[in-house]
Order: C-alpha cells, then sequence, then structure tokens
C-alpha cells in the first residue's frame, strides 16, 4: 500500500490562463500537461467567493492507468487567489483540504517576502527563483519545510552566489 | 490577500529600472518574457516562441557560446517548456552545465534537469557522475544542490552508487535534505534502503525538529505499509505530539502562532494508524488526541485542518466515548461554520464518520438538506455522497430520486462527477430496491441516461442478480425486465446508449436460457420477441452482429458472461450487493455501546438550529423526514433527533466502493465546450478497452463495426493496437498474410464442433501448444472459429472458415485489420461443407494487457452476389508471453540490469498443501511462465514478450498473499503481466 499523501503538481496560473508556474512531481507528457493546465483554469475560473477552494477532478496520467484502466483515481485541485494569480495544488482526494490551502498561504507569504512585496510579474521575470522556492518549501511531492525563517536563510544563502 | 499588489502591464518599465540585486534577470530573457505578456493570441506565442527555440538552437550549438551564456539559454529554455513546448534539444546541455559549468551555472543546470527530465529518462545515467562528485564536494552549497536533483530525479538502477555517500550526509548540516532524498528513494526502491533504517529512527530522534520532520514521511510510508512493525514507537510519536502541542518547539515553527501545524498533522496521521483495531496502542494516545482538540481552539483555517485530522484519528482508532462525543461536537462546528469550506469539511468529515455513527447524519439533517441545493458542485457532491452512506430500505426512492435528478439536470456536462452518481444510483438501488418494478424502472434510467459512461461492474452486477435467481419471484423479475425493455424499444430507440442494448441483450439471453420454472414460457416468448425487435429496428449497425451471436452462440455467450461475472465478486466482494433477497431487510440495528453517549443526545439539541415553521421550510422539513428516515429508531423518527431507541450503528466495514470510485468533482459547467467533450471520448474509450478486457471472444459490440459497404479504408478503427504483422515465410506464405490452400483442408464432416476444428489445422502446426477454438461468428452460409497456436517468437492467429451449406461458396476473401495494416486474401472457392485455413503471424512490440482485430469475409453464393461477415475478437498479452529459461544465476544477473519494477500483492491459492507452488504452477499454465526456482517461501519465475523484452518476477509468501514483484526493461510489461496473473489467480 502506497501512502497517497503527496502532492502530484502545483500550478499558478493568471486570470487569463497563463502558466506562471508549473511543477509536476508525477508523470505526465507533454499532451496531458498541457490539457491539465487547461483543464484546471476552466474548472477553477468560474468559481466564486461563495464556493469552496477546492474542486475535486479526474485525472487520467500515465502512471495510474496502465494496470485498471477503469478505475478511477481522483484528486482535488486545492486553489486560492491572490490579485490575478490562482495557486493551484492537486492532491489525492483523501488528503487534508485546509492543511494544503494553508501551505499555499504559507507559500506566498514566504514569496512576498522573498521579493518585498510580490506581484505577478515578479513571479513572471523570476519564475526560475520561484521554482527555487518551491523546491525549498515542497520537494518529491511533500510539504518539507513549514518555517519561513529557515527557508528564506535558505534561499539568501542560494542567492548569495549570484 | 491585501499585500500582493497587482501591478499592471503598465508599471513594466519602472518594474525594469528596479531590476537590481536580487531581481537581476538577463537582458534576453527579460526581452522573451515581455514580448510574450504583450502578445495576445496564441497563434501570435507560437510563432514568436519558434523563433526564439531555433536562435537558441543555433547558439546552443554553436561553440563559441560561453557557459555564462548557455545558463541565460538555459533559463529561457525552461520559460519555453514551462509554456508548454518542446525544448528537449536543450537537454543535454542542462546537464552539461551541471556537469562543467561553475555554482551558479550548476544550479541553473540542476533545476533545469530536475523539471525536464522524468525519473526514467536516459539522460540521468550522464548526471550520476555530477551528482556524485557534488555530493563529496566540500562546498556545503554544491552538496545541497545535488541532494536536491536527487531528491527528484534520479535513476533507480543507480541508487546504490549514491546511498553510501547519502548516509554520509546524514549527519552534516543538510541532513534533513538527506533525509528527505532517502525517503524518495525508499518509494522508488525499498530493498535497497531497508538496511538503514536504524538510521532513520536516529533520524526520529534528531535535535533538529526539521529532520525530524523529514523523517516522518518516511514513518508515515513504513506505518502506511506494515502498522504492526512500529507499534513500539508509538510512545515516542505521542511524546512528539505532546511536545509541538505544548509549544515546546522553537518559534521558528510557528504558523500563524499555531506550533508546527503540518508537523501535528503527520503525527495525527500517523497515530491514526497505530491506533486502527488496536486497543492497547490506541490507549497510549487518548491523552494528547484530547490536547490536540483542546488546544486548537484558534479560528484560523489551519488549526481546523489539525482539528480534522484529529477528528479522523479519533474515529479512525479503537473508540473512546469521551473523545467520540468531543469530535461529535467538533464536526457540528465545521458543519454549521458560516464558512463554505468549514462546511465542506464537516460534510466529508459526517460522509467519513456515519459509517460508525448515522446518528450524528441526523443531527445535521436540515444543513445537509440546503448543502444538497447550494450553487456549488464540490459541496453538493460531497452532500450527495453523504446521501448514499445513509442509504436504507425506508429512505432509498428518496434518495435514488434526487440522484436521477442530478443527472437529469446536468446531463449537458460531461463532468467525471456524474460517473459517480450513476455508480451511486445503482449500488444503492440492488441493495435497497423496494420492489421490483421499481428497481427495474430505475436501472432502465440509469442505463438510458448515461449507459456508456457506466462503469462495467454496474451492468455486470445487475446481469449477475438477474441470472443468478432460480426461484419463481426470479423468474417474474426477469419477465418484468423483459417486458419492460419491450416498453422502451417501442418508442424512439435511436438514442438509447450502446451499452444499455447490450444489457437488453444480455438480459435476453439469460432469460430465455435461465427460466428455470417451465410454466414460465411467457418468459421465453418475451425474449424471443425482444431479439426479433432488436434485430429488426437496428439491423444498419453493429446490433445485427449481437443479434447473429445471439441466435447462434446462446450457449458459450452465456457461460463466458457468468465468468465475467465471476471476476466482479471478487473485486466488489460486498455480501450486501450481491444478495438479491435483502431488498426489504431492514438496516441492522444494534444497540449502540460506548461510541453513544446519552450526552450526546443534548449536544444535538444544541447545535441543532430550530427550524422556522414557514412554508418554505415545510417543503424542506417534509423532504428531511423522507430522506433521513429509519437512521433513527424505527421509522417515526422525530426531526430533531429526539428518538428514545438506541440509533443503529453500522456496521464499521468500509463500503469497499469507497476505494474505487468515490470519484469526483465538483466541476462546474465547463464553458469550453470543446474540452467536455474530449474528456467524454476519453472516458468512452476507456470503458470501451474493459469491455475488451472482460470478455475475449464473444464481445457483443465492443468496437463498432464498420458497415459494410465501406470494407477498405473504414477498418483502421483500432488505436490501441500496436501489433505488427510479419511475415514468416516458412510459415506463412506470400509474406505479410496468410496462407489459403482451400481445397487442402477439407473436411467432409459438416459438424463444427471445436474438436473436429482441430483437426484442421495443418500438420505442421498440430504439435504446437494451442488454445481451444473459439468460434468468432457465423451466418447462414459461413461459420468462422479462430484459435490461438503459440509459436515460439509470434503468435499464430487460425481463421478456420467452414462453409455450412451445401453449395460452393465462391470468390471468399478474408481480411484482417490489426491496426492499420489490412491483407486481403482471396479464395476461388470454398465448396460445400468445408473448412479453409488462414493464419496469421502476430507479433507484439508494445505490451498492451489486451488488443482487438477486427476483419471482414466477403464471399458469393451466387455470382454478382456479394456477402460479407465481419468478426472480431480479443488477443491478450498473455498470448505473447513466453517462458524464458534461465538459470538461478543468470536470473539474478539480469534482475539487477532491469529498470521498471512493479510490485503487487497478488492472491495466494491457500488451498493446497504448498500454497506459493501451486500458485506459480497456476500462473506458469495460465502465462507460460519458467518457474525457476522456489526456496522456501520465495520463488522467482520468468518470461519474455516473444523473442522481446524479458519480465521477471520475483514472488514472496507475505501472510495470505503473494507478493510479487516484477521486473523488466519495458516500462508497460511489469504492469501488464501483473494484469494476467491477478485474472488468471482469480479465476482459478
Amino acid at each position: 500500500m502506497i501512502c497517497e499523501n503527496w502532492i502530484r503538481f502545483i500550478l499558478i496560473q493568471n486570470r487569463a490562463g497563463k502558466t506562471r508556474l508549473a511543477k509536476w512531481y508525477m508523470q505526465f507528457d507533454d499532451d496531458e500537461k498541457q490539457k491539465l493546465i487547461e483543464e484546471v483554469h476552466a474548472v477553477v475560473t468560474v468559481r466564486d467567493a461563495k464556493h469552496t477552494n477546492f474542486v475535486e477532478v479526474f485525472i487520467c496520467g500515465l502512471t495510474c492507468y496502465t494496470l485498471f484502466p477503469l478505475q478511477f483515481r481522483n484528486f482535488k485541485i486545492i486553489y486560492r487567489r491572490y490579485a490575478g494569480l490562482y495557486f493551484c495544488i492537486c492532491v489525492d482526494v483523501t488528503d487534508n483540504n485546509l492543511a494544503y490551502l494553508e501551505a499555499i498561504h504559507n507559500f506566498v507569504e514566504v514569496l512576498n517576502e522573498y521579493f518585498h512585496n510580490v506581484c505577478e510579474l515578479d513571479l513572471v521575470f523570476n519564475f526560475y527563483k520561484v521554482y527555487t522556492v518551491v523546491d525549498e518549501m515542497f520537494l518529491a511531492g511533500e510539504i518539507r519545510e513549514t518555517s519561513q525563517t529557515k527557508v528564506l536563510k535558505q534561499l539568501l544563502m542560494l542567492q548569495s552566489l549570484e | 490577500m491585501s499585500d500582493v499588489v497587482e501591478k499592471t502591464l503598465s508599471a513594466l518599465p519602472g518594474l525594469f529600472d528596479s531590476q537590481t540585486g536580487a531581481a537581476r534577470i538577463t537582458s534576453r530573457l527579460r526581452q522573451l518574457v515581455k514580448s510574450i505578456t504583450e502578445l495576445t493570441s496564441k497563434h501570435e506565442e507560437e510563432s514568436l516562441i519558434k523563433q526564439e527555440l531555433s536562435s537558441m538552437k543555433e547558439q546552443v550549438s554553436s561553440p563559441n557560446t560561453s557557459m555564462k551564456q548557455m545558463r541565460e539559454i538555459m533559463v529561457r529554455a525552461m520559460y519555453c517548456e514551462m509554456l508548454g513546448y518542446d525544448a528537449s534539444f536543450t537537454y543535454i546541455h542542462a546537464i552539461k552545465l551541471a556537469q562543467q559549468g561553475g555554482v551558479l551555472e550548476k544550479r541553473v543546470g540542476y533545476l533545469a534537469v530536475s523539471l525536464f527530465l522524468n525519473e526514467g529518462h536516459e539522460l540521468l545515467l550522464l548526471l550520476v557522475n555530477t551528482v556524485l562528485k557534488d555530493l563529496q564536494s566540500t562546498n556545503v552549497i554544491e552538496a545541497y544542490m545535488a541532494l536536491t536533483v536527487v531528491a527528484q530525479v534520479f535513476p533507480k538502477d543507480m541508487i546504490p552508487a549514491v546511498l553510501p555517500l547519502l548516509e554520509d550526509k546524514l549527519s552534516e548540516i543538510i541532513r534533513r535534505k538527506a533525509v528527505l532524498a532517502l525517503y524518495k528513494f525508499y518509494l522508488i526502491a525499498p530493498n535497497q534502503v531497508q538496511h538503514i533504517h536504524a538510521k532513520f529512527r536516529k533520524a526520529l530522534c534528531d535535535r533538529d525538529p526539521g529532520v525530524m520532520t523529514s523523517s516522518l514521511h518516511i514513518y508515515l510510508q513504513l506505518i502506511t505499509e506494515s502498522p504492526d512493525d512500529y507499534k513500539d514507537l508509538t510512545g515516542s510519536f505521542v511524546t512528539i505530539l505532546k511536545q509541538v502541542v505544548d509549544g515546546k518547539l522553537p518559534v521558528d515553527f510557528n504558523y500563524h502562532n499555531v506550533p508546527a501545524p503540518w508537523l501535528q498533522i503527520q503525527l495525527l496521521r500517523i497515530l491514526s494508524l497505530l491506533g486502527k483495531e488496536d486497543r492497547s496502542t490506541s490507549e497510549l494516545m487518548y491523552e494528547v488526541l484530547d490536547e490536540s482538540l483542546r488546544r486548537a481552539e484558534m479560528n484560523h483555517n489551519i488549526t481546523y485542518a489539525i482539528l480534522y485530522e484529529c477528528v479522523k484519528a479519533i474515529y479512525t482508532i479503537h473508540p473512546k466515548a469521551e473523545l467520540l462525543e468531543k469530535a461529535a461536537r467538533c464536526i457540528g462546528n465545521f458543519v454549521l461554520s458560516p464558512k463554505i469550506n468549514l462546511r465542506y469539511l464537516g460534510l466529508k468529515a459526517l460522509t467519513y464518520v456515519v459509517q460508525h455513527d448515522a446518528k450524528l447524519a441526523l443531527q445535521h439533517q436540515m444543513t445537509i438538506i440546503e448543502c444538497l441545493d447550494h450553487t456549488d458542485f464540490t459541496i453538493k457532491r460531497e452532500t450527495l455522497e453523504l446521501l448514499f452512506r445513509i442509504t436504507n430500505a425506508q429512505n432509498v426512492t428518496v434518495i435514488v430520486e434526487k440522484m436521477l435528478d442530478f443527472l437529469h439536470v446536468y446531463e449537458q456536462c460531461t463532468t467525471s462527477y456524474k460517473m459517480n452518481v450513476r455508480c451511486y444510483v445503482p449500488m444503492i438501488t440492488l441493495t435497497f430496491a423496494p420492489d421490483n418494478s421499481w428497481f427495474i424502472q430505475t436501472m432502465n434510467d440509469v442505463f438510458s441516461t448515461g449507459g456508456d459512461l457506466l462503469q462495467q461492474d454496474v451492468p455486470n452486477n445487475f446481469l449477475r442478480l438477474l441470472a443468478e435467481g432460480k426461484r419463481e419471484e426470479d423468474d417474474q423479475l426477469r419477465l418484468y425486465a423483459v417486458n419492460s425493455y419491450l416498453t422502451v424499444l417501442n418508442g424512439d430507440a435511436s438514442h438509447l446508449p450502446q451499452r444499455f442494448l447490450q444489457v437488453m441483450s444480455w438480459v435476453c439471453t439469460t432469460t430465455h436460457t435461465h427460466t428455470h420454472t417451465h410454466t414460465h414460457t411467457q418468459n421465453k416468448n418475451s425474449a424471443m420477441r425482444l431479439i426479433q425487435i432488436l434485430v429488426r429496428d437496428l439491423k444498419k449497425s453493429y446490433l445485427l452482429n449481437i443479434s447473429v451471436r445471439l441466435y447462434s452462440n446462446f450457449k458459450y455467450h452465456f457461460s463466458s458472461s457468468t465468468l465475467i461475472l465471476e471476476g466482479v465478486k471478487r473485486v466488489w466482494g460486498r455480501d450486501g450487493y450481491l444478495r438479491q433477497n435483502e431488498t426489504t431487510a431492514p438496516p441492522v440495528d444494534e444497540p449502540s455501546a460506548a461510541v453513544q453517549p446519552s450526552g450526546q443526545q443534548e449536544a444535538a439539541e444544541r447545535l441543532e438550529p430550530q427550524p422556522e415553521p414557514s412554508t418554505q421550510n415545510q417543503d424542506k422539513l417534509q423532504l428531511a423526514s423522507s430522506l433521513f428516515v429509519g437512521l433513527g429508531a424505527g421509522s417515526s423518527m422525530s426531526l430533531l433527533g429526539k428518538s428514545e431507541a438506541p440509533p443503529p450503528r453500522f456496521r464499521k466495514k468500509p463500503r469497499p466502493h469507497e476505494s474505487s470510485s468515490s470519484s469526483s468533482s465538483g466541476t462546474s459547467e465547463r464553458s469550453s465546450d470543446s474540452s467536455s467533450r474530449s474528456s467524454h471520448s476519453t472516458t468512452d474509450s476507456f470503458l470501451y478497452g474493459s469491455l475488451l478486457e472482460e470478455e475475449p471472444a464473444t464481445s457483443i459490440s465492443a468496437f463498432s463495426h464498420t458497415p459494410k459497404s465501406s470494407t477498405a479504408n473504414g477498418l483502421a478503427q483500432n488505436k490501441d493496437t500496436k501489433e505488427d504483422r510479419r511475415a514468416n515465410t516458412s510459415q506463412i506464405l506470400g509474406g505479410d498474410m496468410v496462407i489459403v490452400r482451400p481445397n487442402t483442408f477439407q473436411d467432409k464432416h459438416p459438424s463444427l464442433v471445436s474438436s473436429d476444428l482441430t483437426a484442421l489445422l495443418p500438420a505442421d502446426l498440430k504439435d504446437l501448444p494451442h488454445s481451444d477454438v473459439i468460434s468468432l461468428t457465423s451466418d447462414p452460409s459461413l461459420s468462422l472459429s479462430s484459435c490461438r497456436l503459440f509459436r515460439d517468437e509470434a503468435l499464430l492467429l487460425v481463421i478456420l472458415i467452414s462453409n455450412c451449406t451445401e453449395t460452393v461458396i465462391k470468390d471468399v476473401a478474408v481480411q484482417l485489420t490489426c491496426e492499420e495494416l489490412e491483407v486481403w486474401n482471396v479464395m476461388n472457392c470454398l465448396e460445400g461443407n468445408s473448412t479453409s485455413v488462414c493464419h496469421y503471424a502476430l507479433l507484439m512490440d508494445e505490451p498492451h494487457t489486451n488488443v482487438s482485430f477486427t476483419g471482414t469475409v466477403s464471399y458469393q453464393t451466387q455470382p454478382g452476389h456479394t456477402n460479407t461477415l465481419s468478426f472480431s475478437g480479443t488477443l491478450s498479452a498473455a498470448d505473447f508471453i513466453r517462458p524464458l529459461v534461465v538459470s538461478t544465476e543468470e536470473y539474478g544477473k539480469l534482475w539487477l540490469s532491469l529498470s521498471h519494477d512493479v510490485k503487487q500483492n497478488l492472491k495466494l491459492l491457500t488451498d493446497a498443501s504448498d500454497p506459493l507452488r501451486t500458485t506459480l504452477n497456476a500462473l506458469k499454465d495460465a502465462l507460460q511462465l519458467h518457474v525457476v526456482d522456489i526456496i522456501g517461501s520465495e520463488g522467482i519465475v520468468a518470461c519474455r514478450l516473444l523473442s522481446g523484452a524479458p519480465c521477471l518476477l520475483h514472488c514472496r509468501v507475505n501472510g495470505a498473499a503473494l507478493a510479487m514483484w516484477l521486473r523488466s526493461p519495458h516500462p508497460a510489461l511489469p504492469d501488464c503481466i501483473l494484469y494476467h496473473c491477478q485474472r488468471a489467480l482469480a479465476q482459478h
């Protein structure tokens, strides 16, 4: 039995559906990735403030369907909107929604510190740094480091190289 | 969040001026990103990126490009890949950058590698030495970066090389990351990390809480696999949780003043796994769970996250009345919260909890009814899921009605959610149906609204139920079904889903063959009438095929469908589901034990909002009373849950359905039509796939046959079939296809019994191992059968064409299609009552669990009068598997060299004295495997895909199961073999 509590992918999109960051922890081929990106956008943008921050979806990835094509493996997108950006995390349907909802917020708070008042353009032009932040906080699909001070210290250490 | 200010594009120039220090970016990248941001159409973006990529291609291949430039190119390549464009030509340069560059280049190189390549990518092998070097580097940053990449993508075969270095890192400053990398290794290759379990324990006790946190990931996984082995650690986990809850961790770990919330959640998960069904272990954690509940009182999402996990833990471990009461109150707070997220979690918790304690749902019935009408799909979905779990014989009609309403209202949007409803309805219908007519009508409704999207289990179980009964009432049920189909078909039958028509035809056959009381000739008559209607009305389509087979293959057909159903029984394994006489059984009433303290009743009253007696509410109240009937004591329960008698305590056993199809998606109506359409078709193809798997040879209409007129190019339908047909001239004359020697193999016996047909095989093939002869199709003149012969290097598919008439049939042509290959074969004539043989050599290059072939035979009974007969069939991967004869030593060598592996527990045939040997022999017989060696409780087995890729199987007896570990150089082969092993064992 494999523990299912891990992140399948992290997506940051803007309202128009432009990808600002995409980190995949599960194997998808390029077409599947694009399909997922579009699907997540379609699903998330139509929701309003009265709705929950969770959407359950059905994903047919390479890894899950080779053996039993008919069994539905379910995932949910946990998303949070900051200004024009949607931060989405995809996890197993049994996982703890609020834990990830807050993990997103924690991540955004770190970005805010790191970029000194972060805005969408910071993410656009420094997307490769955002990837580093992601790797600091989520590694191999797990919530790895949640202490903001520790993450920022580590990031500054890497920053010092430049 | 207010402090994230959305800056508009007009701020761009100013932003660039301020780009200094930390935010510095290279000019080319800035230019690229800027111009892409300014574009409006997807088309412009495509052409711009194309340009960019070709200029990058030029640059990377130029010898003058410096490392620094390369780094900049790599960042642009990452950007293009992120937007979904292929920049694979840069992959090798990413590796070079990591290999040769300075620290800065290395960082970009490693980052690019972790984004571009996935675990199986062959280029990763080039990175191994660099990683090894960097791990040993005295520069902590280099080692740190190497660890980051190791934890994300690393070739499995190279783990042994890097493992010792990683273990060394466990004592260094970066050990937290090392622990996580080890965790990743454990996930992909558990056996290789086995020896360092002691070090995991050390990490758990590390003075750095970060390291301890990382080690919990490993423990969660280990304990999920085998909780019994780690019971001794319960005390440690409890202590850690206690310390965290008490705020003993450094303030660094606080998040919004809550001490290390994610760590708490992780610990609660571990504890619930340890305490599950274990009283003494559970007792160790009661206190700390209580403490967690008490401490998490702040009004913040993250505390609710902890509470949710805590409630789940309390309901998972051995129950304690006092804690359950608190947890129930906590769920109440969730459900009644004005925040929609919390309310959703409340419903989710209820769904989880009602299995143990159905009365909780009763307390919140008004909220639940409100949620049923919520605009958010997610909420609605969860509510229906909850209703599904509280369904009983009394409220089933109302709940099913709600679900069917949902199906009808949302017919336009294809979401997987509907799939879910489609599964629920039949499930509860089968279990709780009050009477025959309601049952059949509901099932007809389900089949006709979305039959083709149903999971295979649904029709299977339905048919099983119809087929099994041997009593008078069961005959009546069948009669009712058949008559209702007659009514359905009297209307407009053109829109009916294919699946529904299949069900109808299946029901006909079973009704026809299975009418036990002979007085019921009425049954038989109705069945025959139904068949006639099916044939008459739907002549033009594939149904003709069904009907023809219905006539000709009655017997075989039925036996094959029972076979399928046997398999289904195993998958579902839910007694209530399969029992057919339970329709009126009342829910199990047991006096509630510690689970239901009387104090809870008061709590319930406190929490329940007093409904205003307005007219609007009146409807809701009425709905509530019909929905929640039977949950309390008897049917006369009061709305406010003041029932006197103890409520029923539902069986603790979770519904098996939960794992397989607690499926999903509260996706709102899609704006784009195309996406919904595409997801629709995916689903369809899955369904077809399964159909093919489940019923070899007689599959009714798993693939739609092309109309008879479009013969030449209409046949390339089976996109899945990656089957290659190659000529083996010695066996198969005329290259690509077929020997036809019409006059050579004539048989003077007109009878078409299988055993006779095997005798028709060419002499040189007779000695090969072969399958039974399976009838493919027939019409009044011709009858087609097939037989599979297992040659070492290929599968021979032999098609036997028999002329059933006395007259000569001329110009017989056979065409067989797998993928787009198609070959015609013209025969001159086929004399009366004779049989001719065509055979094909088939190779499978890519493993597929099942592949299908289709074909047509055309012939002339009279000159100028061409008839066609189409046929189809399925071949399973098992047909293409051959034993691989190796010695134990060779096996060992091969094992280490193979990269893709899969593990799974299989059924062990325990009835024999030597279960392992019996099981392996059963597999060997079914799949032509070679059993290399059996030592004690372990066995090794080898096979290959024809003369291609090998697959090694390592089997170990693990309790009552057979732990099977497969390895192969081909990624899909182990899965494929595993699938067939499961099937073989299930059918044994």
